[in-house]
């Protein structure tokens, strides 16, 4: 019976993702922030630039590029994409039509992330596929294991820093502002937009550093980085503790902020008196 | 058998008292009206029973659970249509059966939905092509999706224009037709007349009148008014009442005797009626009472 039911969750689970794909590649403007804008930037950055040797880092312009944008498409088809369709789906009365249905919230929430991080993963994929197509990028088999761990990691922490904004946001037509003037800041000082090498001041790597974007990046760029693979050695090696600490601290802090602040009841079009505070003790 | 039982409800928002003290009992099958102004707090009742809002104080019985700790097993049997909400634009009507439809262990076939709300014809058209009618009986197609026993419908008509009020009650009379029971909030009073078995008037937060549509505010028993006027000059006939614009009445429980000695009175003497009516309190009329407002007018 537990089993049975265990197994009509994964089924709901299932529905969910499918549905929740269905919509965003319905959504064409998602689509193209998503996979085309991170795919421009990677094209023109070659192209301002030319697909040369960074001399600071001895790899070429693609070889960081592809997977920086690898990591920045990854992170819009989260973060960006669960901020903002969280925020209109609670405002427009969705959140709290579902809510009124037998789907256990957990499984919802479950079908958000997955779709999103299946998303991420088409993101990267193309980011990468262009990369070795055009631009002649290198893929390392023994930085793999490692790289599938940090991806994941990513993906459900800014999954998670999604949902929180979302929830912390007073209105959908914020979302969009509030997602980018938070993300697209960091992507400047994280080594996404541009180069971070040795010469970049200490003070801003800290800081950045202190953020997730940046040990995201850092720690997928360097399983593309043949000199930073080749010092590392095996597979066990490539692995990067601390920036996986990192993400891993603001996953949990995320996910646990998320779930004390998330609601299903609109902020807007709502005409009743309802103070937030009894918003929240819905949870 | 009773669905919903609801004793000294109440439910305060920071200094608001937005429910004070409703009790309610709504029977299997019946379908029950909720009929109040707007801020009379029908909607936060009904958000109480479907488990949306915590309440404050009393005690309520939905299908026999407490909503406000009930789980899947209660969402499991209940419908319900919110006030103000929209469904995922993007997709189709069929898709929306579809995915709402897989949230429930049992549920109603979407071609069968599809006919029920008749959106045959738009089935597979995507929402955001809906006009606003339509989109809101496809929210009463999801608000059945998973064949509840008890459905409630939170204004399910406001802002329609007639002919999709129209329609949109004849999709409820099927509904209501399946034996489901309904428990609708409405601040039209026709509406209530219209699909309602039984209808409770709430006004700022208490229930003031409860009864069939018939027999609400003591409707049945109230007396009836005659009302007419005469060319000017005419002396009036005795035992009448004037109102401010010169028309006259009369008030009784015998509507054919006294007809039949005005008529006779006018004959005899050789005077016209004018705009002669005979009629009976409406339920707009009792409403109005009930929740204070002046009445029109006679």
């Amino acid at each position: 019976m537990r089993f049975e039911g265990a197994r009509q969750d994964v089924g709901l689970v299932w529905g969910q993702i499918r549905y929740q794909n269905t919509i965003f590649w319905r959504t064409p403007i998602a689509a193209f922030f998503t996979i085309v804008f991170p795919l421009m930037f990677l094209v023109i950055f070659t192209l301002v630039f030319g697909n040369e040797r960074i001399d600071e880092l001895g790899i070429t312009l693609g070889q960081y590029y592809a997977p920086a944008m690898a990591v920045f498409g990854a992170v819009s088809a989260t973060y960006t994409n669960i901020t903002i369709q969280t925020a209109i789906v609670r405002d427009e009365g969705i959140l709290k039509r579902v809510r009124g249905t037998p789907l256990p919230a957990w499984i919802y929430v479950a079908g958000r992330i997955a779709s999103a991080a299946y998303v991420a993963a088409i993101a990267a994929a193309v980011m990468l596929a262009v990369g070795v197509a055009a631009y002649g990028v290198k893929i390392f088999a023994v930085a793999a294991p490692a790289l599938g761990v940090t991806f994941l990691v990513g993906v459900m922490c800014f999954s998670a820093l999604g949902l929180l904004v979302a929830a912390l946001t007073p209105s959908s037509d914020a979302a969009p502002a509030i997602a980018n003037a938070t993300l697209l800041p960091l992507a400047f000082i994280s080594g996404i937009f541009f180069v971070s090498g040795p010469s970049e001041p200490a003070l801003l790597r800290a800081v950045a550093g202190a953020f997730p974007l940046r040990p995201f990046g850092l720690a997928f760029r360097d399983g593309f980085d043949p000199i930073e693979v080749a010092a590392r050695g095996g597979w066990g090696g490539q692995f990067h503790w601390v920036e996986l600490a990192i993400m891993a601290a603001w996953l949990v802090a995320g996910a646990s902020l998320a779930a004390r602040f998330f609601t299903w009841e609109p902020r807007r079009g709502d005409r009743r008196p309802r103070p937030r505070r009894q918003a929240r003790e819905e949870v | 058998m009773t669905a919903v039982v609801v004793r000294g409800l109440a439910k305060r928002f920071g200094d608001v008292e937005a429910v004070r003290g409703v009790d309610l009992e709504v029977g299997a099958g019946e379908v029950f009206a909720l009929l109040g102004p707007n801020g009379a707090g029908k909607t936060t009742t009904v958000e109480i029973l479907e488990g949306h809002l915590a309440r404050s104080a009393g005690e309520v019985s939905v299908l026999g659970f407490d909503p406000e700790t009930a789980g899947r097993g209660f969402r499991a049997r209940i419908g319900i249509v919110l006030q103000s909400t929209t469904v995922e634009k993007e997709l189709t009507v069929l898709e929306a059966i579809e995915v709402y439809g897989s949230m429930y262990p049992r549920r109603r076939p979407a071609g069968e939905l599809v006919e029920l709300v008749g959106l045959v014809e738009k089935a597979k058209a995507r929402i955001k092509t809906l006009s606003g009618g339509q989109r809101r009986r496809l929210e009463l197609a999801l608000g059945i999706v998973g064949d509840p026993d008890l459905l409630f419908l939170d204004e399910p008509t406001t802002g329609f224009d007639p002919s999709a009020r129209r329609q949109a009650w004849g999709v409820i009379g099927n509904l209501t037709a399946l034996g489901k029971t309904v428990l609708l909030t409405t601040h039209y009073m026709d509406e209530a007349q219209h699909l309602a078995d039984r209808v409770a008037v709430i006004d700022r937060g208490r229930i003031v009148a409860e009864g069939a549509p018939d027999e609400l505010g003591g409707r049945a028993r109230a007396e009836t008014r005659i009302t007419f006027r005469l060319a000017p000059g005419s002396p009036p006939p005795p035992s009448t009442a004037t109102d401010t614009s010169g028309r006259h009445m009369i008030v009784t429980g015998d509507v054919t005797r006294s007809l039949h000695e005005l008529t006779a009175w006018a004959i005899g003497n050789g005077i016209e009626l004018l705009d002669l009516a005979v009629e009976r309190p409406s339920l707009e009329d009792v409403y109005l009472e009930l929740i204070g407002e002046p009445a029109h007018e006679v």
